[in-house]
């Protein structure tokens, strides 16, 4: 670039021109922004978000208190305690989540050998006081209820990989 | 506070003055807080202080299993989280002594890459925006939101994916995600080529970043450059040519490399290892092996579910996995991979158990920041936030 060239250019502005040029064709393209909370971004079926624990169609939980996913916690934000129950089966009797403490890493839901454990596609799950994110088994059991169609759906999507 | 009377007034004139700039600054980039004496608006010296980040990663380290340190590896360099997950693995499997499967090389290649460039849209960007350019970061951010989705697709998660694990990857890909990866690299360098109109001839740029932050080659080394930075002071180093790791030695790549080392050719490395990372990806989908994704000795991954719920010696091999974990043959290594940042590299040191006996994390990020001093001297204010913007710092790695 001569010195010629380059003073025409530097007079005419020619860099700021044609950027604001190209600032004013992405003003016309469509709009990439989603109106949130009404429409949502994609999530694939491996996404990791809000605990749930599932029941077998029956009605009968799954988790059978082998406690693999709280050995292999690395935040260590499980606590079970287990005892068998009246019929002999072996049932937790106390099953904890910190979500406070949890990375969703998603090693529990890799570990639990039932699928009983999993996590799920909700990310809205945001509390106002830290006690509410003390989940017990009967709010993971009542996540399981309320999303085990979408659950039951992306573990069959995700099935062949896992 | 230094104060010096001023010659026959009687009145104090400030000499220098000493100002916080951070840990709350959006310029910072995180939690840095960087002490400045200022004499004037041009900076006298800049002191770095870290540690405000500080989480014990490493000493965390030695009290989980090798599995259960892979998490902690997203969260050291969270804007490329999946670089960092690799040097581990690697590490792990050095002294394992496993091979990867192909397929488990590839995926990872491509996903390191992926990462590379997720690193560099956010560098770049919000560099631009710290010394005035907005738009760019509104276009980079959906270029980025785009690569989350296939982020988000393999692993699980947009940042903290633990999914390149010692011996392969999590999980094989989604079908289909190649083909999304291959349209998206496709339109790729359109994007690249609009971010360049932006900025790369524009004057304003180039006053800001132009001769702003010199670090010739000698010093360069000498301070423990590496990466993009030390590239743009003119060394060809690139830990994915001089030791290749997985498949990198098939790749066809070259290395772009800077002349005068200042912010604004650190910048034009960063943009042509975009386009660089970009021929990767192409080859990457293009050679695809099919196979498995991780090395099929299940004392080290995990067997897949369907075998793990049939067959009982799969299921004591699953049992043990998620419980105990593997056992790693004593010994040491240091395994460096070229993050998009630099050297990021682990001295891993095992005793023979199921967890490290220390794990030692070389991160790219603080070697840059301990020359904050020695280039930000004599610069103005505001050219202290360019250099800033043009290093690249993440807390996430230089506090650990």
């Amino acid at each position: 670039m001569g010195v010629m060239d380059r003073t025409v250019r530097g007079l005419l502005l020619s860099e700021l021109v044609s950027g604001m040029a190209l600032t004013l064709r992405y003003f016309f393209k469509p709009k990439v922004t989603i109106n949130y909370p009404y429409e949502k971004g994609p999530i694939s079926p491996r996404f990791k978000g809000e605990h749930a624990l599932r029941r077998y169609p029956n009605g009968e939980e799954r988790c059978i208190a082998c406690k693999l996913c709280e050995a292999v916690c690395p935040a260590q934000a499980i606590t079970i305690e287990a005892e068998p129950r009246e019929d002999g089966s072996r049932r937790t009797t106390r099953y904890d989540i910190d979500m406070t403490k949890c990375i969703y890493c998603g090693l529990c839901e890799e570990a639990c050998p039932v699928d009983a454990i999993v996590e799920g596609p909700n990310f809205e799950f945001s509390t106002e006081t830290r006690e509410e994110l003390m989940y017990n088994k009967d709010r993971l059991l009542a996540n399981g209820d309320r999303w085990e169609a979408e659950i039951a759906a992306r573990l069959a999507a995700d099935g062949p990989y896992r | 506070m230094a104060e010096a009377e001023t010659q026959g007034t009687g009145a104090p004139a400030i000499r220098t003055h000493t100002m916080n700039f951070g840990p709350q600054h959006p310029a910072a980039h995180g939690v840095l807080r960087l002490v400045l004496e200022m004499d004037g608006e041009v900076v006298e010296r800049a002191d770095p202080h870290i540690g405000l980040l500080h989480r014990g990663t490493e000493k965390l380290i030695e009290y989980k299993t090798y599995m259960q340190a892979v998490p902690y590896f997203d969260r050291l360099d969270y804007v490329a989280p999946m670089c960092q997950e690799h040097a581990f693995a690697l590490a792990t499997e050095k002294l394992l002594g496993i091979a990867v499967p192909p397929r488990g090389q590839y995926v990872r290649v491509l996903f390191a890459e992926i990462s590379r460039i997720l690193n560099h849209l956010l560098n770049l960007t919000t560099y631009a925006i710290d010394v005035g350019a907005i738009t760019p970061a509104l276009w980079g951010f959906e270029e980025r939101e785009k690569l989350m989705e296939f982020h988000e697709a393999v692993s699980g998660a947009r940042l903290h994916a633990n999914y390149f694990r010692p011996g392969g990857v999590a999980k094989d890909m989604p079908a289909g995600i190649a083909e999304r990866i291959g349209e998206w690299a496709e339109g790729f360098p359109k994007f690249i080529d609009d971010l360049e109109t932006l900025l790369t001839e524009n004057r304003i740029w180039k006053q800001r970043t132009v001769d702003i932050g010199v670090m010739s080659l000698e010093e360069a080394l000498a301070w423990g450059w590496s990466g993009p930075c030390l590239r743009a002071s003119g060394a060809a180093w690139d830990l994915r040519k001089s030791q290749p790791y997985d498949c990198y030695g098939e790749m066809e790549f070259d290395i772009p490399v800077g002349r005068n080392g200042d912010c604004y050719d650190r910048y034009l490395v960063r943009v042509a290892e975009m386009r660089e990372s970009l021929k990767i990806i192409r080859q990457c989908l293009a050679r695809m092996p099919e196979g498995p994704i991780k090395t099929q000795d299940h004392k080290i991954t995990p067997p897949s579910r369907g075998e793990m719920k049939r067959s009982m010696e799969a299921l004591i091999h699953h049992f043990k996995l998620y419980t105990e974990g593997y056992h790693v043959p004593a010994g040491s290594t240091y395994t460096a991979v070229e993050a998009p940042k630099g050297e990021f590299g682990v001295y891993l040191i095992a005793d023979g158990t199921n967890k490290p006996y220390r794990c030692k994390i070389r991160a790219p990020g603080f070697a840059h920041l301990q020359t904050m001093d020695h280039i930000a001297k004599g610069h103005m204010l505001a050219d202290a936030v360019a250099i800033i913007g043009s290093l690249d710092i993440v807390f996430g790695e230089i506090d650990r």
